[in-house]
């Protein structure tokens, strides 16, 4: 049966590997590729790379680091960061991403989704979806790096994007975002629950009880990591192997 | 000299630099008259099937396919859509025709769950990650594989099992149901499951398809 996935998220800043917290005070933790690299010798299942700044300047740095680390990188790899078109899709690929991940032009033009899937297949497009609790909405989506609310509810935005054809959600809680105190896991378990795509949980890791209640409570189909990488010394095996031992279907 | 075709179908990059690192020369190629001088042809692929096997079509590749593939006896690797491709036909987006190189048929993952609106507990499609398969230790394409290798998957669509197409299956995985991993037919080889993205497992079958010689 299909294993859990255990998936490093790499935010990238102007070539550079960064992580903040609460999506802001980012701080610099290194060569992506070279961070790319590690994950990849340590058998990560998976890597998503998100420019943070890509909606402001220009790209070709972010390409430069997705073509370095295909090129020797022998395993899937997610992009997103500043998709708005279908040539922004296009490029992506080409550069050798296996999927996109569209955020804020998903909630902005919800036909690019559609149309994106017409062209590439659902399992090439993945939604990543950015959510802050608020009195008003409960779980609110955010666009444009959590600065932008939108009014929509996290739930019904997950359903239309499974309408829409996406073949993957990226679910980030933007209040547990580099605080290490765990997943959104109310967000993540409402949303796995309605949906029939998989889900990725993101936002919050702070240790491996975390990860393995993505999976266990979450029902998430992935999890996703990235202060702990940095800042502690948990790494990718030590996930997999604490998977094992408390009984989650992981790789070998 | 391999060549990649290059048929407007997904991420062929990876392919040929996964080819590259194991020391061989790789020619990505949309052009269907460099089948000529080919030693091995890869057929990737990922995206829809009706649109796959029109750009085949109209890009001019059916033909030389056929004459170097079937004829030739070429070693050939179809990967995922590259792989359904050569099946009868798929109900993906509507009925199309493949290349029917072999009897499958290519058809959807549908999970239902009567037992309630929640979808928690049934599969996620598309069939997407790490998954465990089992094969036939005697098909070259998996010499020095290890019966726990896992590889990677991304599909919502699969080549069904049955009675007439039993003798070319290879490798089976399972998802709910049983489908195909892997075929072979005399020269012709194809797996659902990305060899390029699947780290070092997927680069020994790689390395597997380039040291096959067909007799």
């Amino acid at each position: 049966m299909v294993k859990k996935r255990i998936i490093p998220i790499i935010l990238l800043k102007e070539g550079r590997c960064v992580k903040g917290v609460n999506f802001k005070d980012f701080r610099d933790v290194g060569n992506p590729t070279t961070v790319a690299r590690v994950y990849d010798a340590q058998k990560a299942d998976e890597l998503v790379f998100l420019d943070i700044m890509a909606n402001h300047e220009d790209r070709s740095t972010l390409f430069e680091v997705v073509r370095k680390t295909a090129d020797e990188c022998f395993m899937p790899l997610c992009v997103g960061g500043g998709v708005k078109s279908i040539s922004d899709i296009r490029v992506l690929l080409k550069n050798g991403a296996d999927k996109v991940s569209i955020n804020t032009a998903a909630v902005e033009n919800p036909t690019l989704v559609e149309e994106a899937v017409k062209i590439f297949g659902s399992s090439t497009i993945l939604v990543s979806i950015d959510v802050k609790k608020t009195e008003k909405f409960g779980h609110e989506v955010f666009t444009h790096s959590g600065t932008v609310a939108t009014g929509l509810n996290a739930l019904d935005w997950a359903k239309q994007v499974e309408r829409l054809g996406a073949g993957e959600i990226l679910i980030t809680s933007i209040d547990q975002e580099g605080t290490r105190n765990g997943y959104d896991l109310d967000l993540v378990k409402v949303i796995v629950n309605n949906v029939g795509i998989p889900v990725i949980a993101s936002g919050g890791v702070g240790n491996l009880k975390d990860l393995e209640d993505g999976i266990n409570i979450g029902g998430a189909s992935g999890v996703s990591l990235g202060s702990i990488l940095h800042f502690t010394d948990q790494n990718v095996i030590k996930a997999r192997n604490y998977f094992k031992t408390v009984g989650i279907n992981v790789r070998m | 000299m391999i060549i990649v075709i290059n048929y407007g179908m997904g991420n062929v990059r990876s392919v040929a630099k996964a080819i590259e690192s194991l020391g061989e020369e790789v020619i990505v190629s949309e052009n269907p008259n460099d089948l000529r001088k080919a030693d091995r042809i890869v057929l990737p692929g990922v995206g829809s099937f009706g649109k796959g096997i029109c750009n085949l079509k109209d890009k001019g590749f059916l033909e030389v396919l056929k004459e170097e593939v079937l004829i030739k006896k070429k070693p050939f690797l179809g990967i995922c859509l590259g792989m359904q491709l050569l099946a009868k036909n798929s109900t993906e987006n509507g009925f199309h025709e493949g290349l029917g190189w072999v009897p499958f048929e290519v058809r959807k993952f549908e999970f239902t769950n009567f037992a309630g609106s929640m979808k928690f507990n049934i599969l996620k499609v598309p069939h997407m990650g790490w998954n465990d398969i089992s094969f036939n230790e005697n098909c070259v394409l998996f010499k020095r594989t290890n019966k726990k290798a896992c590889f990677y998957f991304v599909h919502s669509y699969y080549l069904n099992i049955s009675e007439n197409n039993k003798e070319f299956i290879v490798a089976t995985c399972d998802y709910g149901l049983p489908f195909v991993a892997a075929i072979q037919k005399d020269n012709i080889f194809a797996t659902q499951f990305h060899p390029e993205k699947s780290q070092r497992d997927g680069l020994n079958i790689l390395s597997n398809f380039i040291d096959y010689q067909y007799q």
